[in-house]
Protein backbone atom coordinates (compact mmCIF):
# COMPACT_ATOMS: atom_id res chain seq x y z
CA UNK A 1 0.00 0.00 0.00
CA UNK A 2 1.31 3.28 -0.70
CA UNK A 3 0.00 6.06 1.43
CA UNK A 4 0.21 10.03 1.69
CA UNK A 5 -1.24 11.15 5.05
CA UNK A 6 -1.42 14.51 5.15
CA UNK A 7 0.81 15.63 3.09
CA UNK A 8 1.59 19.02 2.91
CA UNK A 9 4.22 20.85 0.42
CA UNK A 10 5.15 24.51 -0.76
CA UNK A 11 7.96 25.58 -3.30
CA UNK A 12 9.64 28.12 -0.46
CA UNK A 13 8.51 29.79 2.79
CA UNK A 14 7.48 32.28 1.30
CA UNK A 15 4.80 30.71 -1.34
CA UNK A 16 1.31 29.78 -1.22
CA UNK A 17 0.51 26.02 -0.32
CA UNK A 18 0.67 23.69 -3.33
CA UNK A 19 -0.90 20.53 -1.12
CA UNK A 20 -2.55 21.53 2.06
CA UNK A 21 -3.18 18.30 4.02
CA UNK A 22 -3.39 15.67 1.11
CA UNK A 23 -4.51 11.93 1.94
CA UNK A 24 -4.43 9.57 -0.55
CA UNK A 25 -3.79 5.86 -1.14
CA UNK A 26 -3.14 3.03 -3.79
CA UNK A 27 -3.05 -0.76 -3.24
CA UNK A 28 -0.76 -3.30 -4.41
CA UNK A 29 -2.12 -3.55 -8.09
CA UNK A 30 -4.66 -1.16 -7.81
CA UNK A 31 -5.11 1.53 -10.59
CA UNK A 32 -6.06 4.81 -9.36
CA UNK A 33 -6.36 8.35 -11.60
CA UNK A 34 -5.70 11.82 -10.01
CA UNK A 35 -7.50 14.29 -12.52
CA UNK A 36 -7.64 17.98 -12.48
CA UNK A 37 -7.19 21.55 -13.68
CA UNK A 38 -3.49 22.79 -14.50
CA UNK A 39 -1.86 24.25 -11.67
CA UNK A 40 -3.65 22.20 -9.14
CA UNK A 41 -0.76 20.35 -7.85
CA UNK A 42 -1.11 17.47 -9.29
CA UNK A 43 2.41 16.69 -10.54
CA UNK A 44 3.47 18.10 -7.37
CA UNK A 45 1.93 15.04 -5.41
CA UNK A 46 3.58 13.22 -8.24
CA UNK A 47 6.73 14.00 -7.41
CA UNK A 48 6.47 13.84 -3.49
CA UNK A 49 4.96 10.49 -3.99
CA UNK A 50 7.80 8.98 -5.88
CA UNK A 51 10.59 10.75 -3.37
CA UNK A 52 11.37 13.39 -5.68
CA UNK A 53 10.42 16.27 -3.14
CA UNK A 54 10.16 16.25 0.54
CA UNK A 55 6.79 16.93 2.07
CA UNK A 56 7.12 20.36 4.73
CA UNK A 57 4.50 18.25 6.94
CA UNK A 58 3.00 14.48 6.77
CA UNK A 59 4.05 11.32 5.37
CA UNK A 60 4.30 9.38 2.56
CA UNK A 61 5.12 5.31 3.20
CA UNK A 62 5.02 2.47 1.12
CA UNK A 63 3.76 -0.29 3.59
CA UNK A 64 3.81 1.54 6.08
CA UNK A 65 7.27 2.65 6.01
CA UNK A 66 9.25 5.77 4.73
CA UNK A 67 11.46 4.53 1.35
CA UNK A 68 15.29 5.54 2.49
CA UNK A 69 17.07 6.70 -0.48
CA UNK A 70 20.52 4.86 -1.25
CA UNK A 71 19.16 1.81 -0.47
CA UNK A 72 18.43 0.67 -4.26
CA UNK A 73 15.94 2.16 -6.39
CA UNK A 74 12.73 4.23 -4.80
CA UNK A 75 10.09 1.46 -4.72
CA UNK A 76 7.68 4.07 -6.34
CA UNK A 77 8.61 5.20 -10.11
CA UNK A 78 7.78 8.59 -11.16
CA UNK A 79 7.33 8.78 -15.40
CA UNK A 80 7.27 11.59 -16.86
CA UNK A 81 5.15 13.69 -20.03
CA UNK A 82 8.59 14.69 -21.93
CA UNK A 83 10.46 11.18 -22.09
CA UNK A 84 13.32 13.34 -24.23
CA UNK A 85 13.60 15.15 -20.80
CA UNK A 86 13.82 12.00 -18.59
CA UNK A 87 17.28 10.70 -20.82
CA UNK A 88 20.55 11.48 -21.17
CA UNK A 89 20.97 12.31 -25.07
CA UNK A 90 24.53 11.47 -25.04
CA UNK A 91 23.50 7.87 -24.01
CA UNK A 92 22.13 4.61 -26.39
CA UNK A 93 18.62 3.56 -24.97
CA UNK A 94 20.84 0.23 -23.92
CA UNK A 95 23.20 2.87 -21.22
CA UNK A 96 20.09 4.43 -20.16
CA UNK A 97 18.37 1.18 -19.23
CA UNK A 98 21.53 -0.33 -17.89
CA UNK A 99 21.70 2.57 -15.18
CA UNK A 100 18.94 0.79 -13.67
CA UNK A 101 21.31 -2.04 -12.77
CA UNK A 102 19.76 -4.31 -14.67
CA UNK A 103 22.18 -6.85 -15.97
CA UNK A 104 22.86 -7.24 -19.86
CA UNK A 105 20.33 -10.76 -19.54
CA UNK A 106 17.41 -8.75 -17.93
CA UNK A 107 17.77 -5.73 -21.16
CA UNK A 108 18.29 -8.92 -23.34
CA UNK A 109 14.89 -10.36 -22.19
CA UNK A 110 13.13 -7.07 -22.19
CA UNK A 111 9.74 -7.61 -24.28
CA UNK A 112 9.96 -6.54 -27.62
CA UNK A 113 6.31 -4.76 -27.48
CA UNK A 114 7.60 -2.60 -25.01
CA UNK A 115 11.53 -2.14 -26.26
CA UNK A 116 12.76 -3.35 -29.97
CA UNK A 117 16.10 -5.36 -29.90
CA UNK A 118 17.09 -2.37 -32.66
CA UNK A 119 16.83 0.54 -30.70
CA UNK A 120 18.87 -0.39 -27.95
CA UNK A 121 21.89 1.07 -29.89
CA UNK A 122 20.33 4.07 -30.92
CA UNK A 123 20.42 7.51 -29.07
CA UNK A 124 17.14 9.00 -27.75
CA UNK A 125 16.70 11.13 -31.27
CA UNK A 126 16.85 8.50 -33.34
CA UNK A 127 13.38 6.41 -31.93
CA UNK A 128 10.25 8.10 -32.12
CA UNK A 129 8.84 10.31 -29.53
CA UNK A 130 6.56 7.26 -28.59
CA UNK A 131 8.93 4.77 -28.90
CA UNK A 132 11.01 6.74 -26.62
CA UNK A 133 8.00 6.83 -23.70
CA UNK A 134 8.08 2.93 -24.30
CA UNK A 135 11.85 3.05 -23.29
CA UNK A 136 11.06 5.18 -20.23
CA UNK A 137 8.51 3.20 -18.95
CA UNK A 138 10.79 0.08 -19.41
CA UNK A 139 13.84 1.72 -17.39
CA UNK A 140 10.56 2.43 -14.73
CA UNK A 141 9.94 -0.95 -14.67
CA UNK A 142 13.24 -2.52 -14.82
CA UNK A 143 13.93 -1.37 -11.08
CA UNK A 144 11.06 -3.65 -10.09
CA UNK A 145 9.05 -1.38 -8.86
CA UNK A 146 5.94 -1.32 -5.93
CA UNK A 147 4.40 1.48 -7.52
CA UNK A 148 4.65 3.37 -10.87
CA UNK A 149 3.18 7.04 -10.61
CA UNK A 150 2.64 7.97 -14.50
CA UNK A 151 2.22 12.02 -14.86
CA UNK A 152 1.03 12.67 -18.15
CA UNK A 153 2.74 10.35 -19.47
CA UNK A 154 0.84 10.06 -22.93
CA UNK A 155 -0.07 14.05 -23.20
CA UNK A 156 1.82 14.98 -26.41
CA UNK A 157 0.89 11.55 -28.39
CA UNK A 158 -1.34 10.47 -30.61
CA UNK A 159 -4.04 8.91 -29.68
CA UNK A 160 -3.22 5.38 -31.57
CA UNK A 161 0.14 5.54 -29.67
CA UNK A 162 -1.90 6.16 -26.13
CA UNK A 163 -3.99 3.16 -26.41
CA UNK A 164 -0.56 1.37 -27.42
CA UNK A 165 1.29 2.50 -24.36
CA UNK A 166 -1.16 2.59 -21.48
CA UNK A 167 -2.70 -1.14 -23.11
CA UNK A 168 1.37 -2.22 -22.11
CA UNK A 169 1.62 -0.80 -18.75
CA UNK A 170 -1.58 -1.80 -17.62
CA UNK A 171 -0.59 -5.62 -18.68
CA UNK A 172 3.24 -5.48 -16.86
CA UNK A 173 1.27 -3.82 -13.98
CA UNK A 174 -1.48 -6.39 -13.70
CA UNK A 175 1.01 -9.09 -13.99
CA UNK A 176 3.54 -8.13 -11.68
CA UNK A 177 1.13 -6.54 -8.98
CA UNK A 178 2.25 -2.91 -9.35
CA UNK A 179 0.37 0.24 -8.29
CA UNK A 180 -0.84 3.07 -10.68
CA UNK A 181 -1.17 6.14 -10.22
CA UNK A 182 -2.90 7.75 -13.72
CA UNK A 183 -2.17 11.59 -13.54
CA UNK A 184 -4.22 13.03 -16.34
CA UNK A 185 -5.99 16.72 -17.09
CA UNK A 186 -7.88 14.05 -19.51
CA UNK A 187 -10.81 12.00 -17.20
CA UNK A 188 -12.07 10.03 -20.57
CA UNK A 189 -8.55 8.67 -20.43
CA UNK A 190 -8.45 7.66 -16.85
CA UNK A 191 -11.63 6.57 -16.83
CA UNK A 192 -10.54 3.87 -19.14
CA UNK A 193 -7.51 3.06 -16.99
CA UNK A 194 -8.50 3.34 -14.12
CA UNK A 195 -10.43 1.94 -11.31
CA UNK A 196 -11.47 4.88 -9.32
CA UNK A 197 -10.71 8.38 -10.18
CA UNK A 198 -9.45 11.12 -7.28
CA UNK A 199 -9.89 14.85 -8.04
CA UNK A 200 -7.79 17.76 -6.98
CA UNK A 201 -8.60 21.20 -7.12
CA UNK A 202 -6.10 23.87 -6.61
CA UNK A 203 -6.37 24.52 -2.68
CA UNK A 204 -7.39 27.82 -1.04
CA UNK A 205 -4.34 30.26 -0.10
CA UNK A 206 -4.18 29.16 3.99
CA UNK A 207 -1.91 28.05 6.42
CA UNK A 208 -2.30 24.45 7.78
CA UNK A 209 -4.45 24.93 11.16
CA UNK B 1 -13.66 28.95 -58.59
CA UNK B 2 -10.65 31.25 -57.10
CA UNK B 3 -7.29 29.87 -56.22
CA UNK B 4 -7.34 28.43 -52.71
CA UNK B 5 -5.37 30.95 -50.41
CA UNK B 6 -2.77 28.06 -49.51
CA UNK B 7 -2.14 25.17 -51.64
CA UNK B 8 0.49 22.50 -50.91
CA UNK B 9 1.40 19.36 -53.69
CA UNK B 10 3.17 16.30 -52.88
CA UNK B 11 5.92 18.39 -50.69
CA UNK B 12 9.39 16.49 -49.56
CA UNK B 13 11.48 17.47 -47.70
CA UNK B 14 15.08 15.78 -46.94
CA UNK B 15 17.90 16.62 -44.71
CA UNK B 16 21.34 16.85 -45.71
CA UNK B 17 24.02 15.04 -42.70
CA UNK B 18 27.37 14.39 -42.72
CA UNK B 19 28.33 10.70 -41.83
CA UNK B 20 31.69 10.55 -41.44
CA UNK B 21 34.02 12.54 -42.94
CA UNK B 22 33.05 14.75 -46.34
CA UNK B 23 30.43 11.44 -46.90
CA UNK B 24 26.81 12.62 -46.89
CA UNK B 25 23.23 11.31 -46.95
CA UNK B 26 19.66 12.61 -47.63
CA UNK B 27 17.38 11.41 -44.52
CA UNK B 28 14.02 11.85 -45.49
CA UNK B 29 11.66 13.63 -43.30
CA UNK B 30 8.65 14.87 -45.74
CA UNK B 31 7.45 11.94 -47.83
CA UNK B 32 4.47 13.38 -50.06
CA UNK B 33 2.41 16.32 -48.43
CA UNK B 34 -0.81 17.61 -49.68
CA UNK B 35 -2.50 20.40 -47.81
CA UNK B 36 -4.96 22.74 -49.47
CA UNK B 37 -6.66 25.72 -47.26
CA UNK B 38 -9.21 28.25 -48.77
CA UNK B 39 -10.07 31.66 -47.20
CA UNK B 40 -12.68 31.31 -44.69
CA UNK B 41 -11.38 27.81 -43.41
CA UNK B 42 -9.67 25.93 -40.41
CA UNK B 43 -8.07 23.01 -41.81
CA UNK B 44 -6.85 20.78 -38.89
CA UNK B 45 -3.52 18.88 -39.48
CA UNK B 46 -3.38 15.59 -37.34
CA UNK B 47 -0.99 12.87 -37.20
CA UNK B 48 1.42 11.25 -34.58
CA UNK B 49 4.16 12.92 -33.35
CA UNK B 50 7.36 13.35 -35.50
CA UNK B 51 4.88 12.97 -38.57
CA UNK B 52 6.12 16.11 -39.64
CA UNK B 53 3.39 18.47 -38.88
CA UNK B 54 5.60 21.08 -38.05
CA UNK B 55 8.00 20.44 -40.51
CA UNK B 56 5.27 21.16 -43.04
CA UNK B 57 4.23 24.16 -41.39
CA UNK B 58 8.08 26.07 -41.22
CA UNK B 59 8.37 24.66 -45.00
CA UNK B 60 5.13 27.08 -45.77
CA UNK B 61 6.91 29.76 -44.34
CA UNK B 62 10.46 29.03 -45.87
CA UNK B 63 11.65 28.65 -42.38
CA UNK B 64 13.68 25.35 -42.92
CA UNK B 65 17.05 25.58 -41.83
CA UNK B 66 20.10 25.64 -44.88
CA UNK B 67 20.47 21.44 -44.79
CA UNK B 68 17.13 21.05 -45.60
CA UNK B 69 16.37 19.91 -49.95
CA UNK B 70 12.56 20.59 -50.85
CA UNK B 71 10.43 19.32 -53.86
CA UNK B 72 7.19 19.80 -54.75
CA UNK B 73 5.29 22.71 -54.81
CA UNK B 74 3.95 25.21 -52.39
CA UNK B 75 1.33 27.69 -54.23
CA UNK B 76 -0.17 30.75 -52.37
CA UNK B 77 -3.12 32.51 -54.36
CA UNK B 78 -2.23 30.18 -56.98
CA UNK B 79 1.17 31.07 -57.31
CA UNK B 80 3.80 28.63 -56.95
CA UNK B 81 6.44 30.33 -54.43
CA UNK B 82 10.31 29.83 -53.52
CA UNK B 83 11.26 29.05 -50.11
CA UNK B 84 12.94 32.52 -50.31
CA UNK B 85 9.31 34.44 -51.49
CA UNK B 86 7.40 32.45 -48.71
CA UNK B 87 9.99 33.82 -46.28
CA UNK B 88 9.44 37.54 -47.34
CA UNK B 89 5.49 36.49 -46.75
CA UNK B 90 6.15 35.33 -42.86
CA UNK B 91 4.59 38.41 -40.99
CA UNK B 92 2.93 39.67 -43.85
CA UNK B 93 -0.25 38.21 -44.52
CA UNK B 94 1.42 34.78 -43.45
CA UNK B 95 1.52 33.98 -39.35
CA UNK B 96 3.29 30.99 -37.26
CA UNK B 97 1.39 31.10 -34.70
CA UNK B 98 4.37 28.84 -32.70
CA UNK B 99 4.37 25.69 -30.24
CA UNK B 100 5.63 27.41 -27.55
CA UNK B 101 6.70 30.13 -25.23
CA UNK B 102 10.71 29.53 -26.11
CA UNK B 103 9.70 31.54 -29.28
CA UNK B 104 9.73 34.63 -27.02
CA UNK B 105 12.47 36.44 -26.63
CA UNK B 106 13.31 35.47 -23.32
CA UNK B 107 15.60 38.94 -22.13
CA UNK B 108 12.72 41.29 -22.99
CA UNK B 109 9.40 42.16 -21.33
CA UNK B 110 5.88 41.03 -22.85
CA UNK B 111 4.49 44.75 -23.29
CA UNK B 112 8.07 45.25 -25.66
CA UNK B 113 7.13 42.33 -27.77
CA UNK B 114 3.78 42.79 -28.37
CA UNK B 115 4.04 46.40 -29.15
CA UNK B 116 6.54 45.65 -31.50
CA UNK B 117 4.48 42.88 -33.04
CA UNK B 118 1.49 45.44 -33.16
CA UNK B 119 3.96 48.74 -34.58
CA UNK B 120 5.09 46.06 -37.47
CA UNK B 121 1.66 45.12 -38.50
CA UNK B 122 0.57 48.62 -39.15
CA UNK B 123 -1.61 49.34 -36.53
CA UNK B 124 -1.64 53.38 -35.95
CA UNK B 125 -1.22 52.89 -32.36
CA UNK B 126 0.87 49.88 -31.29
CA UNK B 127 0.79 50.54 -27.36
CA UNK B 128 -3.13 50.44 -27.42
CA UNK B 129 -3.20 47.75 -29.82
CA UNK B 130 -0.98 45.80 -27.67
CA UNK B 131 -3.06 46.30 -24.64
CA UNK B 132 -6.17 45.41 -26.04
CA UNK B 133 -5.19 42.60 -27.46
CA UNK B 134 -3.83 41.27 -24.54
CA UNK B 135 -7.12 42.32 -22.42
CA UNK B 136 -9.61 40.75 -25.05
CA UNK B 137 -7.62 37.23 -23.77
CA UNK B 138 -7.90 38.10 -20.19
CA UNK B 139 -4.37 39.71 -19.54
CA UNK B 140 -4.15 42.78 -17.70
CA UNK B 141 -1.78 45.74 -17.46
CA UNK B 142 0.37 44.19 -15.11
CA UNK B 143 1.41 41.00 -17.93
CA UNK B 144 3.37 43.77 -19.68
CA UNK B 145 5.88 43.98 -17.40
CA UNK B 146 6.85 40.71 -17.01
CA UNK B 147 9.64 38.91 -18.77
CA UNK B 148 8.35 35.20 -20.33
CA UNK B 149 9.55 33.00 -17.74
CA UNK B 150 7.47 34.86 -15.12
CA UNK B 151 3.92 33.35 -16.96
CA UNK B 152 2.27 29.96 -16.46
CA UNK B 153 2.02 28.04 -19.90
CA UNK B 154 -1.44 29.40 -20.09
CA UNK B 155 -0.34 33.06 -20.07
CA UNK B 156 2.37 32.49 -22.11
CA UNK B 157 0.21 30.61 -25.02
CA UNK B 158 -2.37 33.51 -24.45
CA UNK B 159 0.20 35.97 -25.60
CA UNK B 160 1.08 34.41 -28.60
CA UNK B 161 -2.28 33.78 -30.02
CA UNK B 162 -2.26 37.80 -28.99
CA UNK B 163 0.05 39.07 -31.62
CA UNK B 164 -0.50 36.08 -34.17
CA UNK B 165 -3.88 37.85 -34.09
CA UNK B 166 -2.54 41.33 -33.91
CA UNK B 167 -0.44 40.56 -37.29
CA UNK B 168 -3.89 40.55 -39.20
CA UNK B 169 -3.15 37.25 -41.06
CA UNK B 170 -4.81 35.92 -44.19
CA UNK B 171 -2.99 32.47 -43.42
CA UNK B 172 -2.62 31.61 -39.71
CA UNK B 173 -0.62 28.25 -39.47
CA UNK B 174 -1.09 27.73 -35.82
CA UNK B 175 1.54 24.69 -34.42
CA UNK B 176 0.44 22.33 -31.76
CA UNK B 177 -1.49 26.21 -29.90
CA UNK B 178 -3.68 23.88 -26.88
CA UNK B 179 -1.29 21.10 -25.91
CA UNK B 180 -1.17 21.06 -21.63
CA UNK B 181 -4.20 23.80 -21.89
CA UNK B 182 -6.98 23.40 -19.37
CA UNK B 183 -10.06 22.04 -21.81
CA UNK B 184 -11.91 25.54 -20.91
CA UNK B 185 -9.02 27.84 -22.70
CA UNK B 186 -8.25 24.81 -25.64
CA UNK B 187 -12.05 25.76 -26.85
CA UNK B 188 -11.30 29.72 -25.89
CA UNK B 189 -8.14 29.46 -28.41
CA UNK B 190 -9.69 27.26 -30.56
CA UNK B 191 -12.90 29.82 -30.96
CA UNK B 192 -10.90 32.78 -32.24
CA UNK B 193 -9.64 30.53 -34.91
CA UNK B 194 -12.74 30.24 -36.20
CA UNK B 195 -13.77 33.91 -35.59
CA UNK B 196 -10.82 34.18 -37.73
CA UNK B 197 -11.33 32.33 -40.10
CA UNK B 198 -15.55 33.42 -40.56
CA UNK B 199 -13.61 36.74 -41.38
CA UNK B 200 -11.76 36.13 -44.51
CA UNK B 201 -8.94 34.16 -43.12
CA UNK B 202 -7.23 30.62 -44.07
CA UNK B 203 -6.28 28.80 -40.85
CA UNK B 204 -4.04 25.60 -40.87
CA UNK B 205 -4.21 24.02 -37.12
CA UNK B 206 -1.67 21.51 -36.54
CA UNK B 207 -2.22 19.38 -33.40
CA UNK B 208 -2.29 15.62 -32.03
CA UNK B 209 -5.66 16.45 -30.74
CA UNK B 210 -8.55 14.81 -32.69
CA UNK B 211 -11.22 15.68 -30.54
CA UNK B 212 -10.72 19.10 -29.61
CA UNK B 213 -9.93 20.04 -33.97
CA UNK B 214 -13.39 18.21 -34.86
CA UNK B 215 -15.27 21.75 -33.22
CA UNK B 216 -13.77 24.04 -35.26
CA UNK B 217 -12.22 22.38 -38.73
CA UNK B 218 -13.67 22.21 -41.79
CA UNK B 219 -11.70 19.57 -42.78
CA UNK B 220 -9.18 17.25 -41.34
CA UNK B 221 -5.97 16.42 -43.24
CA UNK B 222 -4.60 13.24 -41.22
CA UNK B 223 -0.91 13.04 -41.95
CA UNK B 224 1.83 9.47 -40.68
CA UNK B 225 5.38 9.34 -41.28
CA UNK B 226 5.70 11.99 -43.05
CA UNK B 227 2.94 11.87 -46.02
CA UNK B 228 -0.69 13.38 -46.11
CA UNK B 229 -2.65 9.52 -45.98
CA UNK B 230 -6.30 10.94 -45.70
CA UNK B 231 -8.69 14.53 -46.13
CA UNK B 232 -11.55 13.44 -43.72
CA UNK B 233 -15.00 15.39 -43.36
CA UNK B 234 -15.28 15.82 -39.45
CA UNK B 235 -19.14 14.69 -40.05
CA UNK B 236 -17.33 11.18 -40.45
CA UNK B 237 -16.09 10.78 -36.92
CA UNK B 238 -18.68 9.56 -35.12
CA UNK B 239 -20.14 6.94 -33.62
CA UNK B 240 -17.42 3.92 -34.12
CA UNK B 241 -15.83 5.84 -37.27
CA UNK B 242 -17.49 3.83 -40.07
CA UNK B 243 -18.48 6.17 -41.85
CA UNK B 244 -14.09 6.77 -42.13
CA UNK B 245 -12.67 5.08 -44.88
CA UNK B 246 -9.18 5.32 -44.18
CA UNK B 247 -7.68 2.54 -42.16
CA UNK B 248 -5.57 4.44 -40.48
CA UNK B 249 -7.96 7.71 -39.14
CA UNK B 250 -10.31 5.13 -38.15
CA UNK B 251 -7.53 3.78 -35.91
CA UNK B 252 -6.55 7.47 -34.60
CA UNK B 253 -10.32 7.43 -33.65
CA UNK B 254 -11.27 4.28 -31.87
CA UNK B 255 -8.06 4.43 -30.26
CA UNK B 256 -9.19 7.38 -28.61
CA UNK B 257 -10.42 7.26 -24.33
CA UNK B 258 -14.21 7.36 -24.63
CA UNK B 259 -14.31 5.86 -28.21
CA UNK B 260 -13.30 2.30 -27.36
CA UNK B 261 -9.61 3.26 -26.74
CA UNK B 262 -8.76 0.37 -29.17
CA UNK B 263 -5.09 -0.95 -30.28
CA UNK B 264 -4.83 -1.80 -33.49
CA UNK B 265 -3.59 -4.98 -34.25
CA UNK B 266 -0.77 -4.58 -36.46
CA UNK B 267 2.14 -1.37 -36.31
Amino acid sequence: MLRADDVWFRYGSAQPWTLAGVDLQVADGEVVGLCGPSGGGKSTLARVLAGHLRPDRGRVTVDGSEPRARRGPHPVQLVLQHPERAVDPRWTIRRALAATGAGDDAIAALDEELVRPTWLDRYPHEISGGELQRVNLARALLTRPRFVVADEITASLDAVTQARIWALLLERCRAAGIGVLAVSHDRLLLEEVAGRIVDRTPVPDRGPA
Amino acid sequence: MTAPLLEVRGLEVDFLQYERGLRRRAVPALTGMDLTARAGEVVALVGASGAGKSLLAHAVLGLLPPNAVERGTVAVDGEPLSPEQRRRLAGHGTTLLPQSASFLDPLSRIGRQVRRTARLAGHADPRRAAEQALAERGLGREVLRRYPHELSGGMARRVLVAMAVLTRPRLLLADEPTTGLPTDLVRTTLREFRVLADAGAAVVLVTHELRAALDVADRVVIVRDGRTVDVADPAGFTGDGAALAHPYTRALWQALPGNGFRVPEVR
